[in-house]
């Protein structure tokens, strides 16, 4: 194959620019995501093989190096939506000029570290995740 | 003049409106995704506990049957499509890159497969 400029040169952004920032937190909160489909169906089959071996899955689920894990994956839950969401609105053509997109980065931010901040308050509350 | 017919100048050679397909799925489940990630953590952050007992009755009713499976099977789709752009956006070399996209496939049927299965086998009665 012959050797051809390729886009996504990384190394000739500027790291600290928020355009690159929050598209790359887009997708590293999008691959997080992924990973977390495995717990999800993971938790789906403990559950349809029975109370025994749902039993020892809940055992491995319920472990403290997995609740970091939940932390992760609901901070990367609140960014993905609300980044996504300002991709949907991207896409109709509105929010494009410089002075919104980096307004919208703000709100972005904002808003996904409330609601994170709130999930997590509501999952250390809730009594189904106590330990 | 040449001899080739319109049709067999064009076929082969770019978009009849297929272009689009991969960027149209990737909105179309990620607008979908916006009601069934919320429903699915409220839903799962409200349950009363994690024993077996209650949630296979939770998996049980139909409407949480109903929306896990399209839970699953959408957020497996987007998932799908946007590893698959990021693998060929950083994955290098044609036969690393084919390889790395069969296996990024290959994973999410089986995790789309492996959740709707779950799902079923809760909502029908099977699960011991």
């Amino acid at each position: 194959m012959t050797e051809r400029p390729l886009s996504p040169h990384i190394t000739v952004y500027r790291m600290y620019r928020y355009t690159l920032l929050t598209s790359l937190l887009n997708r590293a909160t999008g691959l997080v995501l992924s990973a977390g489909l495995i717990l999800l169906v993971y938790w789906l089959v403990a559950i349809a093989s029975g109370p025994a071996a749902y039993r020892g899955a809940h055992e491995l689920l319920s472990r403290g190096v997995l609740k970091a894990v939940y932390g992760i994956l609901l901070a990367a839950f609140s960014y993905h939506l609300f980044a996504g969401i300002r991709h949907l609105i991207w896409d109709t053509g509105h929010g494009l000029e410089r002075a919104q997109s980096k307004r919208s980065a703000a709100l972005v931010a904002i808003a996904s570290i409330l609601l994170f901040a709130g999930l997590a308050w509501w999952a250390l509350h809730s009594g189904a995740h106590a330990p | 003049m040449t001899m080739r017919s319109p049709l067999a100048r064009v076929l082969g050679h770019g978009s009849a409106k297929e272009g689009v397909h991969h960027w149209w799925v990737q909105r179309l489940t990620s607008v979908a995704l916006v009601p069934l990630t919320v429903w699915f953590v409220v839903s799962v952050l409200s349950l009363p506990s994690l024993d077996h007992a209650t949630v296979s009755a939770w998996v049980g009713q139909l409407w949480t049957a109903v929306f896990l499976i399209l839970f699953v099977l959408t957020a497996a789709w987007h998932s799908q499509l946007g590893v698959q752009v990021v693998v060929e956006d950083y994955v290098h070399g044609s036969g690393t890159k084919t390889l790395a996209l069969s296996l990024v496939t290959f994973f999410h049927v089986v995790v789309a497969v492996a959740g709707v299965l779950a799902v079923l086998k809760v909502a029908l009665g099977g699960a011991p």
